[in-house]
């Protein structure tokens, strides 16, 4: 019987269906942060119990993570508190810690991958939505809540019910100037921000085949936008080279009896999907949320929405624009921008940073504006760094920090002020999302972020590319 | 702490909206701890900042048990915050179009089931606690309906949760450690658990 790589794995981690239905899944790697693990581990104490597989378990601190020093204790004492907390359970409970002295700290999602503790075939879990973006190398990853944690901590497993899948082919060839985050900017537009619900999404096509881990990260990562829980690409030759010498993949021989195993559980040819969606790659355009949920966004030379037409959604859409201070019918170019940030588990990676230092490289952040670009590791600052990406950004007036989740969700002391209206190359454009509670967030690529940072106000970053003045 | 959930009665909360996201529920400034106690003070902080008849600030609805709400509730970040701060300030039922599976998870971890009903049921129901929020809203999880004054409606839970709330195994961590040979077993299957071996 053909399947999908998503039936593959699934039932490959099923130990047993309970009482209730509900299928017991064995997580073959957990990954925990400061922020949703500290109730779990006094849950744990409370109980007696003990961390299962804790060799199975990986913990580093990014959300609270101060980026502007790693000197403790950190004046913002709660970040002291819930990192010396996260240490201290580690130690407690034999877990490896990536802690804020390590050369290896960085945003959960970025580190996994990039440490090669993310494999093809894996289920793995994490308290942390945005846990999709593993699925980028053919991994099951999903986000789960705090009890979740405590139960794979204790279990190993968790209680579950499988989803539907739905195939989601990409086909063609990008424009210059247009990058995966356009790409599934464009699908969570089209399919809704709850068109996800109940749904594992698979993306494949020529465009996902040609794009690099990275971008498929970028794609996987924004699935729960989309409402999906679960988002991944089959594992091929690009997932296996980028695997191939970090430091927990399997080597020598082991990592040729692991390509066999990872490809074997690529989906079949012909396996069975719930829905199929096909995405015509050539048609996607610079694309830009105007207003408080990601789907909401318009490509970069279309006419904000009319929210007093006949659409069923006028009223999500004037609320949005009454938030946003935007108009119905006006262009998003021109829109003036306060703050760019250039970071996070989305696009927080050195091909993110590259593509932005391109557009920012000979110019200078336009005076208003405040500029950040936050590393989504401290490898990925190093890696910068070599490459002289960091000097570009720093030149250019841009500050330089360290690793961490930062002003994608302002839980640490970089956050929106008062209305200030941020280009950000995140995930989310909640209201209050990055920290204000009256803030406003323009979620774009990266190299669309470094546009906005040059001019000041959103443009098509597609002029600086061809050499033209903004 | 587990037990069998079978009927939740109380007051409703109507709270009107599409895509409420877990942010809002539960900004994220209010993460910063390292327990969920207080959380009840913190839920819609800022959407009742800027909205003095929000709901969660309106007195008619202070006793509430059932909230009432729209389609994709709890959508955007697991922050189990979001249901931890519900359950605090007194929620025991969430009746809405439909939930983010990550939250609809989480609130089932903490007994609170979170029902689906069809957008006129809702409409109905959000319309009669405005009208009258003294009014008794009773859910049932085992016939899977509400009643609410002359108000008797369908609810829906996936069959497992029902199963789940039903036989007070909604907490599941002892059910997951039970047979626990059997996990090592599966573990033990598996060729990345020890890939050098």
């Amino acid at each position: 019987m053909p399947e999908t790589l998503f039936h593959k794995v699934w039932n490959r981690h099923a130990v047993r269906t309970l009482a209730s239905g509900q299928t017991q899944l064995l997580v073959g790697l957990h990954l925990v942060h400061e922020v949703t693990s500290p109730q779990a581990f006094d849950m744990l104490r409370q109980h007696g119990w003990h961390v299962a597989f804790p060799e199975r378990t990986f913990a580093t601190v990014d959300h609270i993570t101060p980026t502007d020093t790693r000197r403790r204790p950190f004046l913002d004492l709660m970040a002291e508190e819930m990192t010396t907390a996260l240490e201290r359970n580690c130690r407690e409970f034999g877990i490896r810690l990536c802690g804020p002295g390590s050369d290896d700290q960085g945003i959960v999602h970025v580190i996994g991958p990039e440490l090669g503790l993310t494999q093809p075939g894996m289920t793995i879990a994490c308290g942390d939505s945005h846990t999709s973006t593993h699925g980028a190398l053919g991994a099951i990853a999903f986000g789960i809540g705090t009890s979740q944690v405590r139960d794979v901590l204790a279990a190993q497993s968790l209680a579950l019910e499988p989803m539907k899948v739905r195939r989601i082919d990409v086909n063609g060839r990008l424009a210059p100037g247009v990058y995966a985050k356009d790409v599934i900017l464009t699908i969570i537009r089209r399919l809704g921000v709850q068109g996800g619900v109940g749904y594992a999404y698979e993306y494949g096509g020529t465009t996902i085949d040609a794009m690099t881990i990275d971008e498929r990260m970028t794609i996987c990562n924004m699935s729960i936008e989309g409402g999906a829980r679960v988002g991944y690409v089959n594992p091929d030759d690009t997932t296996f080279a980028y695997l191939r010498g970090r430091r927990f993949a399997p080597a020598g021989a082991a990592f040729d009896r692991a390509v066999a195993w990872w490809r074997s559980l690529a989906s079949d040819p012909d396996a069975p999907y719930d829905d199929r969606v096909v995405v015509d790659a050539a048609a996607i355009e610079p694309t830009v949320t105007w207003g408080i949920n990601p789907g909401q966004s318009v490509a970069i030379d279309e006419p904000l929405p009319d929210g007093s037409s006949g659409r069923p959604d006028r009223e999500a859409i004037a609320e949005a624009l009454t938030f946003m201070g935007l108009e119905a019918g006006a262009p998003i170019t021109g829109t003036r921008v306060d703050v760019a940030f250039i970071g996070s588990c989305t696009n927080g990676r050195v091909s993110d940073l590259e593509e932005a230092a391109r557009v920012v490289r000979g110019r200078k952040v336009a005076p208003h504006v405040k500029a950040i670009v936050v590393p989504g590791s401290r490898e990925v600052g190093r890696e910068a760094e070599r490459r002289g990406l960091a000097d570009v950004f720093r030149s250019a007036g841009f500050e330089w920090r360290g690793a961490g989740c930062s002003m994608c969700l302002g839980m640490n002391t970089d956050r929106l002020e008062g209305r200030q209206l941020c280009a950000s190359s995140s995930n989310r454009n909640f209201k209050g999302r990055q920290g204000s509670p009256t803030g406003r967030t323009l979620l774009m690529s990266p190299a669309m972020v470094a546009a906005a940072a040059v001019a000041g106000e959103v443009v098509d970053v597609r002029r600086m590319l061809a050499g033209g003045r903004a | 702490m587990n037990g069998p959930i079978v009927e939740i009665a109380g007051r409703g909360l109507p709270l009107r909206g599409e895509d409420v996201d877990t942010d809002r529920i539960m900004p994220a400034r209010f993460l910063r701890a390292v327990s969920f106690d207080g959380l009840e003070r913190h839920l819609f902080e800022d959407d009742r900042a800027t909205d003095p008849r929000h709901p969660f600030g309106d007195p008619r609805y202070a006793s509430a048990a059932v909230l009432v709400v729209n389609r994709n509730f709890g959508c955007g970040s697991s922050r189990e915050h979001a249901p931890q701060g519900l359950v605090r300030a007194g929620i025991r039922a969430i009746v809405g179009e439909s939930f983010s599976e990550i939250f609809r998870g989480n609130a089932a971890m903490l007994g609170l089931p979170c029902f689906t009903s069809d957008r006129g049921s809702i409409e109905a129901l959000q319309a009669l606690v405005e009208r009258a929020p003294e009014t008794t809203i009773t859910a049932r999880v085992d016939t899977g309906t509400v009643t609410a004054g002359e108000l008797r409606l369908p609810i829906a839970l996936p069959p497992a949760l029902t199963e789940a709330f039903l036989s007070g195994q909604w907490n599941p961590t002892a059910m997951l450690l039970d047979r626990f040979e059997e996990v090592r077993a599966v573990a033990a299957r598996l060729p990345y658990f020890d890939w050098q071996g």
